[in-house]
């Protein structure tokens, strides 16, 4: 198995794939985050619960997290097509790691493919929150296994 | 007399339509969030700061005399703008939202006490909402709500059955911002009196579009604000029955509202100026008078003529877009198109959208209880004004297209 790449490794990896379509027009760029949306495995039902709702002022986003042998998996889904596209990246990047990789994670790369205003506080789609909320579940997981150490 | 609207001649008026966004010609269709301000209104702005700033109503200087008398021709002309019987009926407000929360905290907490009842609407915006139900919290006092049909038009046998002995008040949308709906204010307004209720009427959505007559329509309050009629934002009107007025205790402490202070007692001004603390938004209000110049010269019945059209021509060809429904389709409606569009979120339907240049508004449009009601977690609304065009409405059906088929 090939040594897993650093979390700015594959923000890079996002980056250039972008890149590629930087001759295209913001419409290309969207259709190839939609498409990113549409390959997101579904969520299972048993996951839409109210706890795991991230609730933006618009699109909802599910968000469900397991820990297992040192790293958190991130499970998610969302109403709106083009957020799930969005979650997909930040799962690419982000599930899998330690907790420690996820907590000091700086996710540049949205800012640098354009799509930095799904982030700003005023977008209505819940992303900022999920991004906190995923920071979050690594810290708990951290402050759990510390406790158990 | 000029027959039709010169819509090309309009569009100059408005320099933010010369806008391009994401490399495309603006094309803004949010006009029940926010209207665009023609020149005359901008202008208006400029002049005051640059002319005549100052504080009114207590100078003696020059300056101060002429902004005094320039806010005050704005309450004449609002007075006249919806017939009220005076000007002490005219109160300057920040907006819609803070003209229903004066009511609510003045003659709500003076009158309304536990199990009282206040109507509302399953259509109510949520500034019409959440004003009652913190009094009603406070007070012990129940809301009730009148339902509406699938067309989304008020179902009146059941508001008729709502009223009673009990119903102080009943507060009630006149345009649905989220369907367009015109609601049967006179009739409701009838009915109310009859029970001994009073009315506030929001008008936020109708005032643009609707001819006003508080008088004719026998509203005890009626609200609504200057940046959905062309004007600047931050004002806002309430307009109150005299006798309503008078016997209401005052909202906020500071000064203009007071005639004479002492640490034993202070008497309050006279109105309208008893609910007008500290000092107001003089600019906007200035301005404000302009946009209703504007709109009367224009005519609300020409504006109305040519917002129909694009109504008319809007909506036959949204619904040939397969999947799309229209939500609100009330027989008395204004300028504006609410839908959905089966499998698709609004929320990447405005986004995808806006990087064709075109300016809607997705989600629940602050009606949260009437989205429940319609089972959907929100909408897409495309709002015209008197500026937007077919050819417009064109490319925003051309923009829906290309946008579906990247979603679905």
């Amino acid at each position: 198995m090939s040594e897993q790449l650093s979390i700015e490794a594959v923000e890079r990896e996002i980056i250039d794939e972008f890149a590629l379509l930087e001759s295209w027009g913001e419409n290309e760029k969207y259709e190839f985050i939609i498409d990113m949306g549409k390959n997101l495995p579904p969520l299972d039902d048993k996951y839409k619960v109210p706890e795991n709702i991230i609730k933006g002022c618009q699109s909802t986003v599910w968000l469900a997290a397991d820990y297992t042998n040192g790293k958190v998996f991130f499970k998610a889904d969302s109403n709106s097509v083009i957020t799930k596209g969005l979650i997909s990246m930040l799962i690419r990047v982000l599930s899998g790691r330690a907790p420690d990789e996820i907590i000091n994670a700086q996710l540049d790369f949205i800012n640098a493919i354009g799509m930095r205003s799904h982030l700003a506080q005023t977008r209505a789609n819940g992303l900022l929150a999920m991004v906190k909320q995923m920071k979050n579940y690594a810290l708990a997981y951290k402050l759990k296994n510390a406790a158990k150490v | 007399m000029q027959k039709r609207l010169d819509i090309d001649a309009i569009r100059r008026q408005f320099p933010v339509l010369n806008r391009i966004v994401k490399s495309q010609p603006l094309v803004y269709f949010d006009n029940a969030a926010t209207s665009q301000k023609p020149q005359v209104v901008i202008d208006a702005l400029v002049d005051y700061y640059s002319g005549y700033n100052a504080n009114i109503h207590r100078g003696i200087h020059t300056l101060a005399e002429e902004a005094t008398a320039a806010f005050e021709a704005t309450r004449d002309a609002v007075k006249t703008f919806i017939n009220a019987s005076s000007r002490e009926e005219i109160i300057f407000t920040r907006g819609t939202t803070e003209s229903i929360n004066l009511v609510a905290y003045t003659w709500g907490r003076q009158h309304i006490k536990a199990g009282d009842e206040i109507i509302i609407s399953t259509m109510e915006h949520h500034s019409n909402i959440v004003p009652w139900q913190v009094l009603c919290e406070e007070k012990g006092a129940v809301l009730k709500v009148i339902p509406i049909n699938e067309e989304g038009e008020l179902l009146m046998d059941e508001y008729e059955k709502l009223l009673n002995p009990k119903t102080r008040l009943v507060s009630i949308v006149h345009v649905s911002n989220a369907l367009g709906t015109v609601n049967p204010v006179k009739q409701i307004i009838e009915a109310a009196h009859r029970t001994g209720a009073v009315v506030l009427v929001d008008g936020a959505q109708s005032s643009v579009h609707l001819d006003i007559d508080v008088q004719e329509m026998d509203a005890d309050f009626f609200a609504f604000s200057s940046h959905k009629l062309y004007g600047p934002t931050g004002v806002g009107v309430l307009y109150g029955k005299k006798e309503l007025l008078l016997a209401m205790p005052v909202f906020q402490g500071g000064g203009e509202m007071i005639k004479e202070v002492s640490f034993n007692k202070t008497t309050y001004a006279d109105l309208p100026y008893k609910f007008e603390a500290g000092t107001p938004n003089i600019a906007d209000t200035i301005a404000f008078k302009t946009a209703i110049d504007f709109i009367n010269k224009l005519g609300k019945e020409k504006i109305r003529q040519h917002e129909n059209e694009l109504l008319y021509y809007g909506t036959e060809q949204l619904q040939q877009i397969p999947g799309l429904s229209i939500i609100g389709r009330a027989k008395e409606k204004v300028s504006l198109i609410s839908f959905v569009v089966d499998k698709v979120h609004p929320q990447d339907i405005g986004i995808l959208l806006d990087n064709r240049g075109i300016a809607v508004r997705t989600g629940h449009h602050c009606a949260q209880p009437l989205m429940e009601r319609c089972k959907i977690p929100g909408t897409t609304r495309a709002s015209f004004a008197v500026y937007n065009t077919k050819e417009e409405i064109d490319m925003l059906v051309a923009g829906l297209q290309k946008t579906l088929k990247m979603l679905l």
